[in-house]
C-alpha cells in the first residue's frame, strides 16, 4: 500500500436499527483495525454487566472514550484493506439525524446502504437513498443485513434486492453490488459465507475495494471562485481554490459576474518556486497583468466556457433547519465563496421520498426535500449541478445557522444563457457596490413614487417624509413636479407625449439617485399607468409605488394652487381629472387615503413603511 | 514546465484543504489569532499559514505559558518567533500561579486553571472572534466530533452534542455577538500525516521529539504531566517508521487524560483546546 494514498471516504446509511453500527464494528474487526484483545475485553465487560454483547458496542466504546489505546472514533473511523486505507465519515449512532447523515454523505466518495433482510426497505432507507441521489453520489453498494434472521434464504434476499433496486432505479442509481451479510454472525463481511453458497458476488469489503477513488475534476471547464485578494510585498494576489479545470500562466481569465478580464501573469507560491500551471483541488494565488477590480465571490473562468449568471434559478433543497423553510422568506445563500441574500419565490413541490410523488405546500419541514425557485437581488455566477457538482450546489443560512443545502437544476438555466449577454456594453462600473453604499448609509436606496391627482397632497407628504428621514440621519431627496419642470424638463409641455417624456426623465434621475444610495421621493401626478410601469421596469426591486388618494371633489375643493379653478375656467388645457384622464394604480405598494388622514398621519404611515422596507436587517 | 504539484497526492490534498480553511477564516473573521503550543501540530499549522499567506503570518500567535513547560520549548519558541517574524503574544495565569496552582492540586484542575483560564484571558484581552487551534480528529474521541469552524459560547464552552452541520466547505461564519469560533485547519490530518509532511517540507521541530537514550516525547505538554515513551526513533524518518507499526494513541503519555474517563471531554467542553 502506498504511504501517500488518500483514504477512500465512505458513508454508511440506512434505516435505524438495520445494523449500521454493527456492520462498522464488524468491518473494523475483520480488517484488524481494532487492537488485540479489544473485542474480548468488551465481551468480558458485557458478561460482567449481564448484557448480551453487541458489535455496535465497539463504536459506543470508542465514542465514550473508554479506551485510550486506540485512535479511531465515531466521526472518522479509519481502517485499511490490502488495497488502500478507508475512512468512514460520520458513521451515525443510534439516534439518527439527517443533519449528520448529510454532513457525512456530502463528503463521501461511496456509500453503503444497509437494509434489514427481515424488515425490508423502510422510510429512512428511501430517504437516505434519495439524499445520496440528490448529493450526486453514484457509487452505492447495498448490504442486505441480518441474513441470519431469515435463515440465509436466497428468495428473501432476492425480494429485498428487487425492492431496493426498484426504488434506487427510479432515482437513476444502480447499486454496484447487493451483498447479503450478517453483521452479527460475520457472514460475507470480509470472507465468503458458507451459509450462503448461492451468493457468488463480492463480500462487503471486496465490494469497497472495487469502488474507484474520485479524481480532481481537472477535465471540466475552469472555475476559480475568488476567495480573497491580498496585497503582500507589493504583489496583488488573487487567492482561491480551483474547483474544476486548470489554468496556466498567460491564460486570459474572465471574472463573472462583472465580466472583467485579465491575463494570469504569475502563479505565486511559498517557498517561492517557478510555477506555470495549476489545477482542480489546488488553493492558488495568482497575479494578473492588469489592475482590474476583483472581489470575493467572483468566479474566474475562460471566456469560451462561462458559468451562468442569474438572479433566479430552480433548485432541489434539503432542509435541516429548526424552523421550516417558508415561501417568501429570505435566507443567506452561500455558493463557493459568494454569499447572496435570496428570497424563496415559490415552493414548486415537496418531494415525498417514500413514494417519490409530489405535493404542494407553503413550507418545507425539517428533513424535507423540495423543489424551489430562489430569487436573488445580486447576480450569481453558477452552474447546473448536473454539469458541475462543485459550482452547482449551495447552502442556505437561516439566522446564524446552516439550515439546508441545495443543488441547482438545469431547468430554466439554458434560457438564461441564450439571452443576450451584455458583452458589448461598455458601461463604466462603479468600484463601490450598491451594497457598500447601503452599508455606509445604514439603509438601502430606492424610489418612493407618489402618484395621485393634483391637490391630493403628494408634495406636502413628500416634503414631510423627506424631513423625517433626513432627521433620522437617512439620505433622502424629493424630486417635485414643479421644481423639475423649471429645469430638467423645462422644454416639455403637458401633452401625453411630453408627460411621458417628463416621467421617463424623472424615473431615470430617481434611479440614478438610488444607485448613489439615496431614497428618491418623487411627487408627480404621473397619470398614465404605462408610464409608471416603465419607470418600475428600470429597477423593479427598488421601486415602490404609493397611491396618494383623494376624491376629485376633495382635491378640487382644496385647490391649493388655484389650478382646478383655472382649469374649469378653461385657462389650463389637458388638466388631469378635468380634461385628461388619471389611471389609478392597479397594485400599488402602498395606498395613502388623504381624504381621511391628516398630513401628519399620512406622513407617519408612509415613514413607517419606508423605514420597514429600507432599513438593513442584521 | 512545472505544475504547482505534479499529481495531487494525499499530503497535497490535505495541504490545499488547510490553506483554504486559513484563507476562509482570514477573510470572514475580524480578529483572529493562532494558538501556538510549540508542539509539532502547531508548527505544521504555522507552516501552512505561511503557505496560505505567501510567507506571512498575518495575525498574532498566542502562547499560553503555564510556567511548567520544558525549557527547550521556550527556547525554540523565541528562536522561531524571531526567525519567522511572528507577532508572538505570551500569556500566563499569574494569579493562579501566585496562589500556588500546580499539578499537585489535581492535573485536571491545573490544566483548567493554567491553560484554559490562561487562554480565556488572552482571548478576552485580544478581543479575538476566531482562534486557530491545531487539533486533529484522530487524537481521541471527543475531538472526532469537532467541526472545522466550531462555535464557542460566551464562556468559551463547546456544545459537542449539538454540532452545526458542516458540508461542501461552507463553514459557519455567522454567529451571535458574544460567541467566537475555534478554527481547526488540521482536523482531517492524522499523526502520521503530520510527520510525513514535516519530512516533506523539512519543518523545524523541538528536539524533544527525537529519541535520546531510548526515550522520546510523542506529544508535548507541561514537564510534570508529559511522559516520554520508549523509542529509538532519532529522526523524522525513524518516527514515521515507528508510527506505521504502532497502534497506541499519542496522548497515551499524557497524565491528565487518564485521570477519569471523561476528564478530557470535560476540559474540552470548558474551552481547553
Ligand atoms: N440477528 C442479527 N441482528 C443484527 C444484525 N446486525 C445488527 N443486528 C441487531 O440489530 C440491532 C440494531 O443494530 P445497530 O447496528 O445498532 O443498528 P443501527 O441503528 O443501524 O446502527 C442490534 O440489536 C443488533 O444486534 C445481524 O446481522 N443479525
Amino acid at each position: 500500500m502506498e504511504a501517500n494514498r488518500s483514504p477512500l471516504k465512505i458513508v454508511i446509511v440506512g434505516h435505524v436499527d438495520h445494523g449500521k453500527s454493527t456492520l462498522v464494528g464488524r468491518i473494523l474487526h475483520e480488517t484488524k483495525a481494532l487492537p488485540d484483545g479489544k473485542v474480548d475485553y468488551l465481551k468480558a465487560v458485557c458478561e460482567r454487566r449481564g448484557m448480551p454483547f453487541e458489535w455496535a458496542f465497539v463504536m459506543d466504546a470508542l465514542q465514550a472514550e473508554r479506551d485510550q489505546g486506540i485512535t479511531i472514533d465515531t466521526a472518522q473511523i479509519r481502517f485499511k484493506t490490502d488495497l488502500r486505507p478507508y475512512v468512514i465519515i460520520d458513521a451515525p449512532g443510534h439516534k439518527e439525524f439527517l443533519k449528520n447523515m448529510v454532513s457525512g454523505a456530502a463528503a463521501a466518495e461511496a456509500a453503503v446502504l444497509v437494509v434489514d433482510a427481515q424488515e425490508g426497505v423502510r422510510e429512512q432507507s428511501r430517504r437516505h437513498g434519495y439524499l445520496l441521489h440528490l448529493l450526486g453520489l453514484t457509487q452505492v453498494m447495498v448490504a442486505i443485513n441480518k441474513m441470519d434472521l431469515v435463515g440465509y434464504d436466497q428468495d428473501r434476499y432476492q425480494q429485498v434486492a428487487a425492492e431496493i433496486t426498484d426504488y434506487l432505479g427510479s432515482l437513476g442509481i444502480t447499486p454496484a453490488f447487493i451483498v447479503p451479510v450478517s453483521g452479527r454472525q460475520g457472514d460475507c463481511i470480509a470472507a465468503a459465507s458458507a451459509a450462503m453458497p448461492w451468493y457468488q458476488g463480492p463480500t462487503l469489503v471486496e465490494g469497497l475495494d472495487r469502488f474507484t477513488a474520485s479524481q480532481p475534476p481537472v477535465g471540466q471547464p475552469l472555475r476559480l471562485p475568488v476567495q480573497d485578494v491580498y496585497k503582500f510585498d507589493a504583489r496583488r494576489i488573487v487567492a482561491g481554490r480551483i474547483e474544476t479545470g486548470r489554468l496556466q500562466v498567460g491564460d486570459s481569465l474572465v471574472f463573472s459576474p462583472s465580466g472583467k478580464s485579465a491575463r494570469v501573469s504569475g502563479i505565486e507560491s511559498w517557498p517561492s518556486r517557478d510555477v506555470q500551471s495549476a489545477e482542480a483541488g489546488q488553493s492558488v494565488g495568482i497575479t494578473l497583468d492588469e489592475h482590474i477590480f476583483v472581489e470575493r465571490g467572483d468566479v474566474a473562468h475562460l471566456a469560451s466556457q462561462p458559468p451562468h449568471v442569474v438572479n433566479r434559478f430552480r433548485a432541489h433543497v434539503f432542509w435541516l433547519g429548526r424552523q421550516p423553510l417558508l415561501a417568501g422568506n429570505q435566507y443567506k445563500l452561500k455558493i463557493n465563496t459568494g454569499s447572496h441574500q435570496v428570497r424563496v419565490e415559490t415552493i414548486e413541490r415537496i418531494v415525498d421520498v417514500e413514494t417519490l410523488s409530489n405535493h404542494q405546500a407553503a413550507q418545507v419541514e425539517r428533513n424535507g426535500v423540495a423543489e424551489v425557485i430562489l430569487r436573488s437581488r445580486t447576480p450569481i455566477p453558477l452552474d447546473a449541478f448536473a454539469d458541475n457538482q462543485l459550482t452547482g450546489r449551495f447552502v442556505l443560512v437561516d439566522g446564524f445557522d446552516t439550515a439546508g443545502g441545495g443543488v441547482i437544476s438545469r431547468d430554466g438555466l439554458a434560457a438564461a444563457r441564450s439571452a443576450p449577454r451584455s458583452t458589448n456594453i461598455t458601461e463604466v462600473s462603479h468600484t463601490a457596490s450598491m451594497q457598500t453604499r447601503w452599508q455606509m448609509n445604514g439603509h438601502k436606496g430606492g424610489v418612493i413614487w407618489l402618484t395621485g391627482l393634483s391637490g391630493a397632497g403628494k408634495s406636502t407628504i413628500a416634503m414631510e417624509l423627506e424631513r423625517r428621514l433626513v432627521r433620522k440621519g437617512w439620505q433622502a431627496f424629493v424630486l417635485d413636479g414643479d421644481n423639475v419642470r423649471a429645469g430638467l424638463c423645462s422644454d416639455l409641455g403637458f401633452a401625453p407625449d411630453d408627460r411621458r417624456e417628463n416621467i421617463r426623465r424623472v424615473g431615470e434621475v430617481a434611479h440614478l439617485l438610488t444607485q448613489a444610495g439615496l431614497i428618491a421621493i418623487t411627487a408627480f401626478i404621473s397619470p398614465y399607468r404605462e408610464d409608471r410601469e416603465n419607470v418600475r421596469a428600470m429597477g423593479p426591486d427598488v421601486f415602490h409605488e404609493v397611491f396618494v388618494q383623494a376624491p376629485l371633489s376633495t382635491c378640487e375643493q382644496r385647490d391649493p394652487k388655484g389650478l382646478y379653478r383655472k382649469a374649469r375656467a378653461g385657462e389650463i388645457p389637458d388638466f388631469t381629472g378635468i380634461h385628461a384622464p388619471y389611471e389609478d394604480p392597479r397594485a400599488p405598494e402602498l395606498i395613502i387615503d388623504t381624504d381621511t388622514m391628516s398630513v401628519d398621519e399620512a406622513a407617519e404611515a408612509i415613514f413607517g413603511y419606508v423605514v420597514e422596507c429600507f432599513q438593513i436587517k442584521a | 514546465m512545472l505544475g504547482l504539484c505534479d499529481a495531487m497526492n494525499h499530503l497535497d490534498a490535505l495541504e490545499n484543504e488547510s490553506v483554504y480553511i486559513f484563507r476562509e477564516a482570514f477573510n470572514r473573521l475580524d480578529k483572529i489569532a493562532m494558538l501556538w503550543s510549540i508542539g509539532k501540530d502547531s508548527n505544521v499549522m504555522l507552516w501552512l499559514a505561511r503557505k496560505a499567506f505567501f510567507g506571512h503570518v498575518p495575525f498574532p500567535v498566542l502562547h499560553v505559558d503555564t510556567s511548567y513547560k520544558i525549557p527547550e520549548m521556550i527556547e525554540f519558541r523565541d528562536r522561531m518567533a524571531k526567525e519567522w517574524n511572528l507577532n508572538l503574544v505570551v500569556g500566563q495565569n499569574r494569579q493562579a500561579l501566585a496562589a500556588g496552582m500546580s499539578p499537585d492540586q489535581g492535573r485536571v484542575n491545573c490544566c483548567s486553571a493554567l491553560k484554559t483560564e490562561g487562554l480565556k484571558d488572552l482571548v478576552a484581552q485580544g478581543g479575538y472572534t476566531g482562534i486557530f487551534a491545531g487539533i486533529r480528529r484522530d487524537e481521541e474521541g471527543t475531538r472526532a466530533k469537532e467541526r472545522v469552524f466550531s462555535p464557542r459560547n460566551e464562556s468559551a464552552e463547546w456544545d459537542f452534542k449539538d454540532q452545526p452541520p458542516e458540508f461542501w466547505n461552507q463553514y459557519k461564519t455567522d454567529f451571535a455577538p458574544g460567541t467566537h469560533l475555534r478554527i481547526h485547519p488540521l482536523l482531517a490530518w492524522t499523526e502520521l500525516d503530520v510527520w510525513r509532511y514535516i519530512q516533506r517540507e523539512n519543518i523545524p521541530m523541538v528536539s524533544l521529539y527525537y529519541a535520546k537514550n531510548g526515550k522520546r516525547y510523542r506529544s508535548l505538554g507541561c514537564a510534570p504531566c508529559t511522559g516520554s515513551i520508549d523509542s529509538q526513533a532519532a529522526n523524522v524518518a525513524e518516527i514515521i517508521a515507528e508510527l506505521e507499526s504502532t497502534n497506541t494513541s499519542e496522548r497515551a503519555g499524557r497524565a491528565q487524560d487518564k485521570e477519569s474517563e471523561d476528564a478530557f471531554e470535560r476540559l474540552r467542553a470548558q474551552g481547553y483546546m
